[in-house]
């Protein structure tokens, strides 16, 4: 399948503090890709930079490709065509990225309006059918209602129907449900996978949900500290992941069969972005850390001859047998 | 909504009847008008029929009566100065201070939410430090200051403008903008963090992640946000500018209700000083249900909470 798009070497820095140090990735047409790394590492600035929505105070090099056309950097007028559009964006906590005072309609025919040049009662019209779409009841009554008469649940189906709104190629979910009742959030997951289905748009989901992002997604990035340490099918996440960060990250998972019994830390905490160390950002907190894995910058390489899986480790490289690996 | 309103004119009421009891008690406790107004070398006996026909004679609580049911009745009481009622005296200085506040008021909102906005629009920018440090400057020089520069710069040194007084334009130039510019430093400094603080909202992100063009995401979803916590500071403001007139005008001549004040105060002219209290307390009162009132139209948060809880 073609690269819809492309990120390379992405790097960003806040005041001359590196946030993202070196992004990597291409997605498909279509594709669902999940991002996991804990708060900080760097799955939502990869995104706010490559549509250009961070502050001027950031750094931002590298390449975003979008169907071969570059986005760094790009004059305003054109990546309000590419925002919403071709890439569509929603975000944690709905409550908040919706505007107070004006009306959801409102909202979301202004997305259809710019995007697809209809008509204020066009618009209207067909925000209604988005609204129906993202299951949410008495549409014609709710477009006139503003986001704090809605449920957390209802509002961020309406982030998602204004994303929506553009007929996106690609839409980029923040953790959506983090913010949400964990019943809801079920009905989020479940409403994003069946639109991902009925429209064939590619979907980025990020999360700190190793269970969630493995669910929805065919593709599993981990990042730690500003880079991306493992990338694989999700259906290897649990069985075979290669990198020790990501298996600490399963391992930390409380477990619903298992006897009772403390759950398992990573050790350590991550380090304040300035003193990263120049290799593997992991090693200082990594019980298989080996004097050279401090020393230079680790590239990703595949792992068991799987050119899906790849991991950034010295560990996967120079010993291959993968039982050894993931009984680690 | 009925309810709403029933509550603030009942609310509205008691404030003016906190204000009129207090004006009244403070005014009868705090010094003798007769002492004030007459030489000290009048006679005994005059002083005497002068606190007579004036009614001071009294006990505080008969007076306070008969002060009420007259005020009831729409009767303020006689100026002692100029004989005639204080409510004509105080009606023919109200349209000269609002020749002052009005153009005044217009001046603090133009320069001061324009200057705020576009200050957090480009912030830590020169033109935003430039901003910030006017408003610094004309949020701490106090208006009488500002004016008697003023006066010394341009009507004194280069005679521009008259010093003071009341007559033509001109007259206006000088106390317009020294009432004008206290109220837009502080202003712009408050629409500046007000948006800055709408701009770091998640909407506004989210907004712009839509497609939406930056100059539509300041006018269609910053500035309605921003407005909310402006309009606060404004209601404060014309408290301000009704204080700030009582000096400017003193410093100016200018023949309005705040050097009627000042005389009224420094002759004990209790009927005339009540008035105006009463005067400049509706004025206040009529401001903030005004305020009240355009809330509701800019936070439906808080029309829902009015409907459904009053």
């Amino acid at each position: 399948m073609e690269a819809l798009l492309q990120i390379a070497g992405l790097r960003v820095a806040f005041d001359g503090v590196p946030t993202l140090r070196g992004i990597d990735l291409t997605l498909r047409r279509g594709e669902s890709l999940g991002m996991v790394g804990e708060s900080g590492c760097g799955k939502s600035v990869t995104w706010l930079a490559a549509l250009g929505l961070l502050t001027q105070r950031a750094k931002i090099t590298g390449s975003v490709r979008l169907a071969g056309e570059e986005l760094l950097h790009a004059p305003a007028s054109r990546l309000d065509k590419v925002r919403g559009r071709q890439i569509a964006m929603i975000f944690q906590d709905p409550a908040s990225a919706l505007n107070p005072v004006r009306t959801v309609g409102d909202q979301i025919s202004e997305a259809l309006r710019l995007h697809r040049s209809m008509d204020r009662r066009t618009a209207l019209a067909e925000a209604r059918r988005l609204l129906d779409q993202v299951g949410i009841p008495d549409a014609v009554r709710r477009l006139g209602a503003y986001p704090h008469e809605l449920s957390g649940g209802q509002n961020q189906r309406v982030m998602i129907a204004m994303a929506l709104a553009g007929q996106p190629d690609i839409l980029i979910a923040d953790e959506p449900t983090t913010a949400l009742d964990v019943t809801i959030q079920a009905q989020i997951l479940e409403l994003l996978r069946q639109i991902q289905r009925e429209t064939g748009m590619a979907l980025v989901l990020i999360s700190h949900d190793l269970g969630v992002v493995s669910d929805i997604c065919e593709r599993v990035m981990v990042l730690y500290g500003g880079r991306i340490v493992e990338e694989l099918p999700a259906d290897r996440l649990f069985e075979h992941s290669a990198h020790p960060y990501t298996t600490g990250l399963i391992a930390a998972l409380p477990s619903l069969d298992a006897p009772r019994q403390r759950l398992f830390a990573i050790p350590g905490v991550v380090p304040n972005a300035a003193d990263f160390p120049p290799g593997c950002p992991f090693a200082p907190r990594c019980d298989r850390r080996i004097g050279r894995c401090s020393e230079w910058a680790i590239e990703l390489a595949s792992v068991d001859g799987d050119i899906r899986h790849r991991a950034a480790c010295l560990h996967v490289t120079s010993e291959p047998p993968a039982g050894e690996v993931a009984a680690a | 909504m009925v309810r709403f309103i029933a509550v603030r004119l009942a609310r509205a009421l008691l404030t003016i009847a906190v204000v009129v009891t207090f004006a009244f008690v403070v005014l009868r406790v705090s010094g003798d008008p007769a002492r004030a107004l007459l030489s000290p070398e009048t006679p005994a006996e005059a002083v005497e029929a002068f606190r007579k026909a004036w009614g001071l004679d009294a006990p505080l609580w008969v007076q306070y009566a008969r002060y009420l049911f007259a005020v009831v009745h729409g009767d303020l009481g006689q100026s002692m100065r100029d004989g005639r009622s204080a409510i004509a005296v105080v009606a023919e200085r109200i349209p000269v201070t609002l020749m002052l506040t009005a153009p005044a008021l217009i001046l603090n909102l133009l320069i001061g939410i324009p200057a705020g906005i576009y200050a957090a629009l480009k912030r830590d920018s020169i033109a935003d430090r430039l901003v910030m440090m006017v408003a610094v400057v004309g949020f701490t020089v106090p208006s009488f200051v500002l004016g008697l520069v003023f006066v010394l710069a341009f009507a004194v040194e280069l005679p521009w403008f008259p010093s003071g007084g009341a007559g033509g334009w001109q007259h206006l130039v000088l106390p317009v903008i020294t009432l004008g510019l206290g109220g837009a430093a502080v202003l712009a400094r408050f629409s500046r963090s007000a948006m800055l603080e709408v701009l770091g909202q998640p909407y506004i992100r989210a907004a712009s992640a839509k497609g939406v063009p930056w100059p539509r995401v300041v006018t269609g979803h910053a500035l309605p946000n921003a407005a909310i916590a402006v309009l606060t500071i404004v209601g404060f403001m014309v408290g301000n500018l009704i204080a700030g007139t009582v000096l400017v005008e003193s410093v100016f001549s200018w023949p309005g209700i705040g050097s009627l004040l000042v005389v009224s105060v420094v002759s004990r002219d209790l009927a005339v000083i009540q008035c105006i209290m009463l005067v400049v307390a509706a004025a206040m009162i009529t401001t903030n249900v005004t305020i009240d009132l355009l809330y509701g139209m800019l936070d439906p948060r808080l029309r829902d909470l009015r409907s459904g809880r009053r």
